[in-house]
This record gives structure tokens, C-alpha cells and sequence, in this order.
């Protein structure tokens, strides 16, 4: 790429910068040559490159030298530039940061931002007199678009810069996001966009997804890319002490990385799940004689306990901060010298960005740690080491546009202005993600939001967009755009309840007044499973479960010294990525590369060999053993979690109808136990090919839609399209006890679609959901085809030291089945124990 | 199909008031001595009435419910049908009917004596829809009527969907119930939309002042859960 002159910079900017004493970067400089050219651009940077500026100073340039003059009357210049992020905070964040070059350079630009937390007085004022630059949330922009003056107000747009398109791409908000992009595009042909993103594996999908594409070729956004600096200084936490076959909480390593926290001046300790932020910060504060500011900080504590937090890293005041994922993305934190991953890295992509939090200069290596938290976790560590080391990415590919996120956008454009059916058919189909929709399930969407799209037509009637004589189609009435506006988005929020301190009446001991603070939020499903009395990690302390009153979790403070009694580690968030899980494969495979392994994972392999034998890259090994009076199944495909859960339940369903009488099965991110009151081994010696059947591809067809029928996994997916879709109102915090009757359960609705009319839009939806999300049916599926053929098994007399590790979490985990008749003749018998004491 | 129907255990006895009731995997109540079948919460064109307010749920929910009541009152074949009430979701259900729905609907009325009974859902039904409308009535000991009443008096109703959750080592389910002390029962609903209200919840609270047994309907056959292994939602 040739380079870019200086001079495309207004004089004031280079003052600016000289007055810094900087200089603009290459990188800044390119983009504003592209801007001139009318390009639009992605820029790939890694964290510390100053990729924001570089993203806006086109803007600043232009709207500079448009000059003072700004328009007298009301609305006569419309907005310039739109900035799109993934977070509320970040948008706020950039429009501070955006403020100081602005007021320094002395520049007539107007900055605002637009999130949920906006008044409306100041919404409709940004309505009728736009700013020069708008800093937003793809929900927002979907709101803006559905308004009635989104044509006026858009008409003028220059630029729409979208930050951490990486991170924003991967799920079904892209995919709303992209739909607003084609709208937006409409709406201002002229306008160009600009990307911004941390190092992927394919820049290709986000450099289509900044331009409209058309039928017969793919288009591209031009593509500018930062080199990283120097080598990140990486490595991984060695001990001399034997780290556990299993487990997660890395408790042997706290010290160490405590000493880590004491030698740097600011520490990010990131952590896979909010559980283990809880017990790592728990940990690290016991052994705190010296009383660092330690702060904890994930994703479902209460939002203003997380801005203290926010606020204290970004003044200096903090020494370290536990998190999660919640800080992956690119919010400044002041000066990080240090970042310590704890657990399982998952994804080389993910690692990688992680480290980049430190050092936000980028000439300077990056310091991070790498802390395994059991043995597995060393192989994967080492993978993940190899791959930073080459810079290799393994983020997610490009997704297919999900099409409960299509349906929501078609209500929400109905409500903008009438369209005809083949405009915004072609419109869409310009949008990345939706490029190959076709016509068909177009159709099948336009239906379903105006009558359900049902095959029995009853609800012609009562339709929400509806096609007048024109050959428009329109909202029916301003209730439906009502609707729309409640129900924008495609985070499902209703899954969380807050969690409530209560106080113990004095009148009345045992019971617990909800008189207490709200400590945050924790997942739905996880409250389903607790039982009044039952304790466990929140908020960095240990609680008792009382019960839910008011759709809140009631909560008191455990006496000291109480162990947490429910484990629910629910894994991470985030499966090993196949890229990494291959390496670990190979690394297994491979005894050259086991001198690389610290001793104790060599002698450990080595065992393995000695016992049982130690799997190919491309190999299945399954082992069978007796233990106790039940006959265990283990098998290492390393496809991560939720793979795994999706074969056990499979398996558990094929053992069942071999009559090998199945108890359950427990599984993690490498492999799965299953255990049975038959003899599988003697099963398998009986009838050659009985491994190879049990295995079969075919598992992936009658027997995966049987278990689909009743799977609660299923069911969730199920009601998160719904919500996106439209289908059922969403539920608001305080609104939820309406009464039965206005509310209805997505469960029912699921068994009674399902059966009825089993290709519904909405199911298919679903399906889709489930191929890559809860159940990565898509994966288990590439894992059946690779080990066809290569399945190894392997009868022993007792476990192997492989397979302990997963034996291991039998207790740990939860033990999965949806057979509700199991649950309920366990019940039915306890009474009859009672009965009989 | 039919291999699962083998295992099916479709009914569980208890006494009630007196007499024997057979409680119905359906989530029908049979009672011997009179030859009638108990069905409550039907909750007939709740779909369409969520669709006029813009929520499109699948327009199945009445055909469903009906196949679920033909194939209990095949069952058993009763001399007499006593619905208890909210057996349409509003009161302008029985208008939307269709046509099909309505024919099976008769199909399954004539030959036995049926008895819709008023609830608050359904205070009003139209002479079209067959049958004999009553707020209340009397069978041998026991009194049948839609909303509950605390009190001495014998009674089975409906009204209050009750549900069961039964958590075991982690794994929950939540199923309609029954909820009976021997002496009153509160019915699950039958309708394919009807939700349900945990069994912990107060409302049942002052109904059995000394306690009840949930009779969960499972997957093959009803459970006797006792109340101490329920949970809250």
C-alpha cells in the first residue's frame, strides 16, 4: 500500500497532534485518504493503535472544514457520522474521549450519544435537530430506523463507524446490526462505513459486511491493517505442586498469581465464568495481609456496583480487577501492565485479545500469564501458547442472518413507511448475513409477522402489517409500532432475576423480609435449581438460598466459614474452539511434543500409555471399566461442553434402547462419561461393531428430534426466537406478575407447534439456534464424521488416568436428563421412605 | 405409538370425600359411582385471544385441548361431562370456534349429559354451544365449581392450575398436578395453553389447612408427590 500523505490532515490537526507531540499513524492517515476516495474501509488493529481516532478523524477532518457556518434553521444539516458499539459504556466512553480533541482543537462539532438511558426529551430534541456525531447501540439504530422520521434524519449521513465489529458480528445483534446497515445505506447511498476490529482469522466476512452486496458477486470494503508490535511476553503459570485432574478453581495457583498482583502496578485477572470470578476474588482476598484494592467485576452485578468499579480501575485506584468477559471489549482501563487468564484460554482469538488489554502502548510487549487450572488445561494452555506465538486466529466464521432476527427488523421497517414486498426483499439481501435468503423464507417471515405465518389461516384478521391496494405494506395501527419499540433487540434479558439480600423478620424468626439491596442478577434456569437453604458464591460472598418472592431471588449472608454448597460451575460460556481442541489433539498424540509439557503432564501421559493407550490426532478412544457396581463409558472427542452434553444425551438414549440400562452421563469441554448398571464392555466383545454403531452419524437423526421433542435446551432456544421474533411480548423486570392469564409459557407453544406444524419459520429458527448454540449439534456432527471408522475401545479393569478427569466431575457437574419421569419416581420414592422410617 | 401406549399407566386411584376418584394422566377426574368425568381449565381459543392483542401463538391450542378431551371421554365413556369452567379463555371464544373444532366438540357432547360450568374466564356461554350452563352443582357428598372455596364442605374445582416442581439432585421438572387432602381437589387444567401456578404458592395455602399430596402428571403414569418435596418456582 502506498503511503499516505500527512497533508490529508487540516492544518489544525497536524497543530494538534505537533501540540501532543505526535505524530498521526499511517494507519489514521490511510483512512482518511479512503474517506476522501468515498471508500469504505476495514481497519484490523490490534488493541492499542489508536484504532478509534483513526475510525473518527475523517469525520473531525470534514466536519471541520464544512467550516463554523452550520446551519441557522432548524434540522437544515442532519447528522454526519453514526458510530455503532457493542456496549452502552463504550459508546459513552468514545464520546468522552472524542470531547477533548474537539474542545482543544476548538472544532464546531457536536457529540452525542444515544442509549437506553437517554431522556426522552433529549431523544426527540436529537430527532429534530440532529448532532454532527451520534455514538449508539445497534438496538438503538433499530429504533431509530423504525421511527417515522428515520428518512429525514439519516438523509445526510457521511459515515457510520462500527467498533469491535469482530466481537459484534458473531451473534444474532450482527445480524440485526446488518439489517440496519442495508436500511441505512438506502436511506443515505452516500454514506461509508468504517470497521474497526481486533486481528480475525477471516478479515474477507467482516470486509462484506461493511458493503451492500449484490446478487451476482461479493463486494468488499477495502482493508487496512495495523502489524502487531512487539511479541506479546506470555507464559504459562508453572507449579511445582500437581495440579488436580479436574476441577476449575485454579486454588493452588492463588498465591502465585497474588505475588503477580504485588509486583505490577495494575492487574487484570480474567476469569472463563462468573462462578469462578466469585471464588477467585474470594480466594485472592484471603490471602490479601497486605489489603490491595482487589475489585471484582462480571456481567450480572449490579450495574452500579460495576461503575465504581469501572470508574476505580480508570483512575489508577485499583491494583486489580477480577472479571469476565464483560471486559473483553475494548473500554480504556488506564494502565494495565499485567493480565492473568485463569482456566482454560478456549480460543487462541480470544486469548489473544485478552492480552491485548495490557499495555495499551503497542510497541511494548504485552505481559500476560496463562494459569491452567487442572491437567487438561495444560495441554490447552500449550495450544493456546503455540498459536500466539504464530498468531493464528481461530475466530467464528461468518453467520448465516438468523431469521427470527429478520422478522423482528421487517416490523420494525412496516413501522418506518410502507414498503413494497420486492424493495425490501433486495434490501435485505444486501445485508452480509442475508445475502442468499431466499425468496421463500422471505416470505415465510413477512407472513409469520403479519399473521403467524401459520398453514390454518384464523388470524387473517387480526393481522399486524397488512397490504393495502397500493401493494404496500403497512403496520395495522400505532398499538403494533408500541409493540415493536417494547420489544426491540435480540438480548433476551427475562432469563436473569435479581438477586435480593433480604433481612430476617424479628417478629416472625424464619422468615426473611426482601428489605435488603439487589446484588445483581443470576440466570434464571441456575435459580430454578436451587432449594431454600442451599448456599453458594455471589457477589463475592457466600449466600443462602430463602427463595423467590416478587420474581426476585431472596437471599441472606451465609454464617463465615460456610462452604458454598452448590458447585454450579457451569463451564465456560465459551467452548474450546475446534482450532484449539485439534492442537490439543495433536499435542496428545504426539510423545515428541510432551517434553514441551511440565513434568508432571509427561508423567502423567506416560501412565496413560502404560495403562491404556494414548489416542491419534484424528482417533477416538473409548474406554469401558467397572467401578463399584456400575459399568462406565468414557470418550475423549475434545469437542467442548456443550458438544458433549448434546452426544451424551444421544448416547444415553442408544444405550437405553440397547437395554445397557444407562444412569446418566456427565461431560466437559474433552470428553464424557456415561454410566450404566449393565456391562457395555461385555456388550461390545459380544458384538463386533457394536462401538461403531453406537457412534453412528445416524444419532444426529430420529434419535436427536425424539430428544429435541422434550429437551429443556431446546426449549430455551425455542423461547429466545420467539421473544426476537415477536411471538410473545418480552417480560420486564416488575411486570412479570400480571396475572396468568398475559402470560404465556414458550414450552406450551413449542409442543404444540411442534406438533402441528413442525417446519414452522420459528422452528427452523430454532434448529438453526441449536446446530451452533446451546446444543452445537453442527460440531458433534464434524466430530462423527471424523471418527467414523476410528473409534478405538479399549476394555479395562479399572479407570484410566485420562479418564479420571472426567470421572471426576461426576458430582461436580450436574448430572443431565430430561427424563421427567425419572425426576418424579425419585420424588414419588422419597415419600415412600418417609413413610416407612 | 402404540409400544408407548403398553406402558402407559393411565390412571391412578385415590379417595375423595368418601369415594373412589380415578385421576387421569389427561388431567381428567373420573368418578365410578356417578359415571362422570371431570375435565377443568379447558381454556378453548386462548390462541385467538392472545392474537388480537398481536401475540400470533400457533392457532392449534383448541384442536390440541379437544384431542386430548375426545380421547379421555373415549376412554372412559361416561353417562355424564362436567367442565369447571374457564373452559373457553374469553367470552367471545365460543363465536370463534371453528368449524371443524365446533363439530368435534358436539361429536363428543351428544349421547352423555354435559355440564359446562361458569367460571371467571367464561362467565357467559352462549345457548350454540350445547350442554347445560350452571355456576355450581352438587354431586353425592361433593360440590363442583370453578374458583375453590376454603371451608368444610367436600368440593372439587378448578381455577388454579396448579403445578408441581420436584428438583432431584439438580435436575428439576415442573408438571400439572393435582392437589387433594381427601377431601377436596383442585384439578390441573386441561387447556394446551393454560399455564399453571405453583403449588407453594399462597393461594393454596388456606384451601388445605392440614396439608395435601400433588398427584403430578408424568410423562407414562402420575406420581403421589408429598408436599414437603415440592418446590418453589
Amino acid at each position: 500500500m502506498s503511503k499516505a500523505s500527512p497533508s490529508l490532515l487540516p492544518e489544525i490537526f497536524r497543530d494538534w497532534f505537533r501540540s501532543r507531540g505526535w505524530e498521526p499513524r499511517e494507519h489514521q492517515l490511510q483512512l482518511l485518504a479512503k474517506a476522501k476516495a468515498g471508500r469504505s474501509v476495514l481497519l484490523v488493529a490490534p488493541t492499542g493503535a489508536g484504532k478509534t481516532l483513526a475510525g473518527f478523524l475523517p469525520s473531525l477532518a470534514e466536519l471541520s472544514e464544512r467550516g463554523a457556518g452550520r446551519g441557522t434553521a432548524k434540522g437544515e444539516r442532519g447528522l454526519h457520522t453514526l458510530y455503532i458499539s457493542p456496549l452502552k459504556a463504550l459508546a459513552t466512553d468514545i464520546a468522552r474521549n472524542l470531547e477533548a480533541p474537539v474542545q482543544e482543537m476548538g472544532l464546531p462539532i457536536r457529540i452525542e450519544t444515544r442509549t437506553g438511558d437517554t431522556p426522552s426529551h433529549k431523544r426527540a430534541r436529537q430527532i429534530e435537530r440532529p448532532p454532527d456525531i451520534l455514538l449508539t447501540t445497534p438496538e438503538q439504530l433499530a429504533l431509530l430506523l423504525a421511527h417515522r422520521e428515520a428518512g429525514k434524519f439519516f438523509k445526510d449521513l457521511r459515515r457510520v463507524v462500527l467498533d469491535e465489529l469482530h466481537s459484534l458480528v458473531t451473534s444474532k445483534r450482527g445480524d440485526l446490526l446488518s439489517l440496519g446497515l442495508a436500511r441505512l445505506l438506502s436511506l443515505a447511498p452516500q454514506a461509508t462505513t468504517v470497521g474497526l476490529s481486533a486481528t480475525v482469522r477471516e478479515p474477507d466476512d467482516l470486509r462484506r459486511y461493511l458493503v451492500p452486496q449484490s446478487e451476482h458477486e461479493k463486494a468488499f470494503a477495502d482493508l487496512v491493517v495495523v502489524k502487531g508490535g512487539a511479541q506479546p511476553d506470555i507464559r504459562m503459570l508453572e507449579l511445582d505442586e500437581h495440579l488436580p485432574l479436574a476441577g476449575h478453581t485454579a486454588s493452588l495457583s492463588m498465591p502465585a498469581i497474588y505475588g503477580l498482583i504485588k509486583q505490577h502496578k495494575t492487574t487484570l485477572v480474567f476469569v472463563n465464568t462468573r462462578l469462578q470470578a466469585e471464588y477467585t476474588f474470594q480466594e485472592l482476598w484471603k490471602l490479601n495481609d497486605d489489603g490491595l484494592a482487589i475489585a471484582l467485576h462480571h456481567g450480572s452485578l449490579d450495574v452500579a456496583q460495576r461503575r465504581r468499579v469501572e470508574e476505580a480501575m480508570a483512575a489508577g485506584r485499583l491494583k486489580a480487577v477480577v472479571c469476565t468477559a464483560t471486559l473483553d471489549l475494548g473500554i480504556d482501563w488506564g494502565d494495565v501492565d499485567l493480565v492473568v487468564n485463569v482456566g482454560a484460554p478456549k480460543g487462541a482469538s480470544r486469548i489473544m485479545q485478552r492480552i491485548g488489554r495490557s499495555n495499551h502502548r503497542m510497541d511494548e510487549p504485552s505481559q500476560a500469564y496463562l494459569v491452567p487450572a487442572n491437567r487438561f488445561e495444560i495441554l490447552e494452555c500449550r495450544a493456546a501458547l503455540d498459536a500466539v506465538h504464530e498468531a493464528a486466529q481461530d475466530t467464528p466464521d461468518a453467520r448465516t442472518g438468523a431469521l427470527d432476527v429478520l422478522c423482528q427488523h421487517i416490523l420494525g421497517m412496516a413501522c418506518a413507511d410502507p414498503f413494497r414486498l420486492e424493495d425490501l426483499y433486495e434490501e435485505v439481501r444486501s445485508a452480509a448475513p442475508y445475502a442468499a435468503l431466499t425468496w421463500e423464507d422471505f416470505e415465510a417471515c413477512v407472513a409469520f409477522v403479519a399473521t403467524g405465518g401459520y398453514a390454518l389461516r384464523a388470524y387473517e384478521r387480526f393481522a399486524k402489517i397488512v397490504k393495502g391496494n397500493d401493494g404496500l405494506w403497512r403496520v395495522r395501527d400505532g398499538r403494533v409500532a408500541q409493540q415493536y419499540r417494547l420489544n426491540v433487540g435480540t438480548i433476551v434479558e427475562s432469563t436473569m432475576i435479581k438477586v435480593r439480600l433480604g433481612k430476617t423478620s424479628r417478629a416472625r424468626p424464619g422468615t426473611v423480609l426482601p428489605r435488603g439491596r439487589i446484588l445483581g442478577e443470576i440466570e434464571e434456569y441456575f435459580a430454578e435449581t436451587l432449594t431454600p437453604g442451599d448456599t453458594f458464591l455471589f457477589a463475592g460472598e457466600v449466600l443462602r438460598f430463602e427463595g423467590i418472592a416478587e420474581d426476585e431471588v431472596l437471599v441472606t449472608r451465609a454464617a463465615s466459614g460456610t462452604d458454598p454448597m452448590i458447585p454450579s460451575y457451569e463451564g465456560g460460556k465459551f467452548p474450546l474452539s475446534t482450532f484449539l481442541a485439534a492442537r490439543v489433539r495433536e499435542i496428545l498424540a504426539d510423545p515428541f511434543e510432551w517434553d514441551r509439557l511440565p513434568p508432571q503432564m509427561t508423567e502423567w501421559l506416560l501412565q496413560q500409555r502404560r495403562r491404556s493407550i494414548v489416542p491419534g490426532p484424528r482417533d477416538l478412544l473409548v474406554e469401558t471399566f467397572p467401578r463399584g457396581n456400575r459399568f462406565y463409558m468414557t470418550c475423549f472427542p475434545f469437542e467442548g461442553r456443550l458438544a458433549h452434553q448434546t452426544l451424551g444425551m444421544l448416547l444415553t438414549r442408544r444405550l437405553e434402547r440397547a437395554r445397557l440400562k444407562p444412569l446418566g452421563f456427565v461431560a466437559n469441554d474433552y470428553g464424557i462419561a456415561v454410566y450404566a448398571s449393565s456391562d457395555i464392555a461385555a456388550r461390545a466383545a459380544r458384538e463386533p461393531g457394536f462401538m461403531d454403531e453406537l457412534f453412528a452419524e445416524d444419532m444426529l437423526g430420529d434419535d436427536l428430534e425424539d430428544w429435541l421433542a422434550e429437551s429443556s435446551l431446546m426449549k430455551r432456544t425455542f423461547r429466545q426466537c420467539a421473544v426476537i421474533a415477536g411471538l410473545i411480548e418480552r417480560r420486564f423486570p416488575g411486570e412479570q406478575k400480571t396475572g396468568r392469564q398475559v402470560t404465556i409459557s414458550t414450552d406450551l407453544v413449542y409442543d404444540v407447534l411442534r406438533k402441528h406444524e413442525p417446519d414452522h419459520v420459528l422452528l427452523r429458527a430454532a434448529r438453526a439456534d441449536a446446530a451452533t448454540g446451546l446444543l452445537d449439534v453442527k460440531r458433534l456432527g464434524m466430530m462423527l464424521q471424523r471418527i467414523r471408522g476410528r473409534i478405538i475401545h479399549k476394555p479395562l479393569d479399572r479407570v484410566s488416568p485420562l479418564s479420571v478427569s472426567v470421572m471426576l466431575e461426576i458430582g461436580r457437574e450436574r448430572v443431565y436428563s430430561d427424563n421427567a419421569d425419572e425426576i418424579l419416581a425419585e420424588a414419588e420414592a422419597a415419600l415412600l421412605d418417609e413413610a416407612l422410617a | 405409538m402404540t409400544a408407548l401406549r403398553k406402558n402407559k399407566q393411565t390412571t391412578h386411584e385415590i379417595e375423595l370425600a368418601g369415594q373412589l376418584a380415578l385421576l387421569d394422566l389427561s388431567g381428567g377426574l373420573y368418578l365410578p359411582a356417578h359415571d362422570a368425568l371431570l375435565v377443568a381449565d379447558l381454556h378453548f381459543e386462548k390462541g385467538s385471544s392472545f392474537a388480537r392483542r398481536g401475540m400470533m401463538l400457533p392457532p392449534y391450542d383448541t384442536r390440541e385441548t379437544l384431542d386430548a378431551l375426545v380421547d379421555v371421554v373415549a376412554r372412559f365413556n361416561p353417562r355424564a361431562v362436567v367442565a369447571l369452567g374457564d373452559s373457553f379463555h374469553d367470552v367471545g371464544g365460543p363465536d370463534r370456534l371453528g368449524d371443524e373444532e365446533r363439530s368435534t366438540l358436539s361429536g363428543v357432547q351428544s349421547g352423555r349429559d354435559w355440564v359446562w360450568v361458569t367460571g371467571n374466564h367464561d362467565r357467559i356461554l352462549p345457548e350454540s354451544i350445547g350442554g347445560q350452563v350452571v355456576e355450581q352443582m352438587r354431586l353425592g357428598s361433593l360440590i363442583l365449581r370453578h374458583e375453590p372455596a376454603a371451608g368444610e364442605q367436600a368440593e372439587v374445582a378448578g381455577h388454579l392450575h396448579p403445578v408441581g416442581k420436584v428438583v432431584m439432585r439438580g435436575r428439576a421438572t415442573r408438571r400439572r398436578c393435582f392437589l387433594t387432602d381427601g377431601k377436596r381437589c383442585i384439578m390441573p387444567a386441561l387447556g394446551a395453553y393454560a399455564g399453571g401456578l405453583n403449588a407453594c404458592d399462597a393461594a393454596f395455602k388456606p384451601l388445605f389447612p392440614s396439608g395435601f399430596t400433588a398427584h403430578l402428571i408424568g410423562t407414562e403414569r402420575i406420581f403421589a408427590i408429598a408436599k414437603s418435596m415440592l418446590c418453589r418456582d
